[in-house]
Order: C-alpha cells, then sequence, then structure tokens
C-alpha cells in the first residue's frame, strides 16, 4: 500500500485564465516530485495553454522539476514575471 | 564607522511616494541618493495603452524583493557601509503616469547607490512574481509575457535579425 500526498497549487495571471481557476487541490502517490505535479496539472481542461516547463515555487520559493513534494506543499506555477 | 545595512521592501496596494523612499534612505553620512520610478506609459510595442493591472503571489513577490534589496546591500557595500534600499511595488489597476515601483538607494558615495537601484530594479523584473495585464484602447486586455518571441528586450534568435 502506498502513501499519498495532497498539494495545492497555485496558478496566476495566464495561467489562471487558462484553467479557469486559481487553484488547485492535487493528490499523488508519494513520493512525488514537482515534475509529477505537472504532468497531473497538465492533464487538466485548458491546461495545453501551459508551456512544456513552466516555472515552479514550492512553499514560495523557485524549485526544480526534480524537488521532492512533501504533504501540505503549496506549489505555484509562475508565468514568465512582469514586474516593473 | 561602518553603518549597519538597512534595506526595507513592500509589495503595496496604494500609490507610491517617491519622496517618502528618499526621505526614507536618507543620513546624514549619505552624499548620494539615487531613486528609479517606473511609471505606465501610454504606448507598449505600438499599441495605445489606457492601463495596466499588477498581481503578484504576494507571499512570494514581498520574500523575493525583500532577498535582492538585501542581495544588492551586501554586494554594493564599502569600507564607508553598506547602500541603504528602500524598494516599493505597487499592485491593483494604475493609470498612464502612475508609478509601479519605486527604488531608492543611498550611500556615502554615488557608484554603489547607483549600482544598488540598478541592481533591485534588474532583479525585480526578473524574478518577482509580479504579472501585469495590460488596457489597450481598442477595449482589450492582455497579460504580457517579457519572455515571448518578439517582445521589446528579447534575444532575437540567431539568423534571425534584420
Amino acid at each position: 500500500m502506498s502513501s499519498q500526498i495532497t498539494v495545492t497549487t497555485l496558478l496566476f495571471a495566464s495561467y489562471a485564465d487558462a484553467l479557469g481557476r486559481s487553484s488547485v487541490q492535487v493528490t499523488l502517490r508519494a513520493p512525488a516530485t514537482v515534475g509529477a505535479l505537472l504532468d497531473h496539472v497538465r492533464a487538466l481542461p485548458g491546461a495545453g495553454r501551459l508551456p512544456p516547463a513552466p516555472l515552479v515555487a514550492v512553499n514560495a520559493t523557485y524549485a526544480t522539476p526534480g524537488h521532492v513534494l512533501a504533504d501540505g506543499d503549496e506549489v505555484a506555477l509562475i508565468p514568465p514575471v512582469a514586474g516593473g | 564607522m561602518v553603518r549597519a545595512a538597512a534595506a526595507r521592501t513592500a509589495i503595496v496596494e496604494r500609490p507610491l511616494d517617491p519622496a517618502a523612499l528618499l526621505a526614507a534612505v536618507a543620513d546624514a553620512g549619505h552624499g548620494a541618493t539615487a531613486l528609479f520610478v517606473g511609471t505606465v506609459r501610454e504606448v507598449n510595442d505600438g499599441r495605445p495603452v489606457t492601463g495596466i493591472d499588477y498581481t503578484a503571489y504576494e507571499a512570494m513577490a514581498a520574500r523575493e524583493l525583500a532577498a535582492i534589496a538585501a542581495e544588492a546591500a551586501e554586494r554594493f557595500g564599502t569600507a564607508e557601509g553598506a547602500p541603504r534600499i528602500v524598494a516599493e511595488h505597487r499592485l491593483g489597476t494604475l493609470g498612464i503616469g502612475e508609478a509601479s515601483v519605486a527604488v531608492a538607494a543611498a550611500h556615502a558615495r554615488r557608484a554603489p547607490a547607483m549600482d544598488a537601484v540598478r541592481y533591485v530594479v534588474e532583479e525585480l523584473k526578473r524574478r518577482v512574481p509580479i504579472w501585469k495585464r495590460e488596457h489597450y484602447a481598442d477595449g482589450t486586455r492582455e497579460w504580457l509575457d517579457p519572455t515571448a518571441a518578439g517582445a521589446p528586450g528579447t534575444a532575437v534568435a540567431p539568423g534571425t535579425a534584420s
């Protein structure tokens, strides 16, 4: 039997528009990486408009696709930033 | 005497006050103060703009902006001390001419003050999770993607330059 983790995935700006929502709860089989979460998100309606490798932050810090997620993590998909 | 590094940053939803930033970095030991103010301009990429919505991943934006200011204070410090830095970015809907970002830095000498402001602005545009949606005169709205092909400031692919 395998354990599972649930992470909150935040969507902003053009990504939120593409998926029609600003966050989604995702449950994954542990251990799960950022890459596994992205595979899950890409299967959602509207996700075809996301780029192949979006920037990701875990708990408000930029993370790589190999980053291993923990239960309760807050993951953000970061569209190209445009401050200033 | 080496003065303590002092950086204050904020993501705000009120109008920015550049004079307040200048006052916040003022110090009798500082002979140089640099200020950058970014404002909404009326044309972008040839299209008439009427305003911009700024949104952010606020918790991360605040953290990244604070980290950038701390980096600048360390990077441009001298034997006379670290530059004192204040940086603010505004969120919400801004009209033409309104300030979206303001960065002030002060130091005993001009180079660290100007270098610190430049560093904070450039890194902010590269790393801080803030997004803008332009409103155009024809009624349409669009999220800006500075990395998109052909976007102003992005590199032209080799062999395609005219």
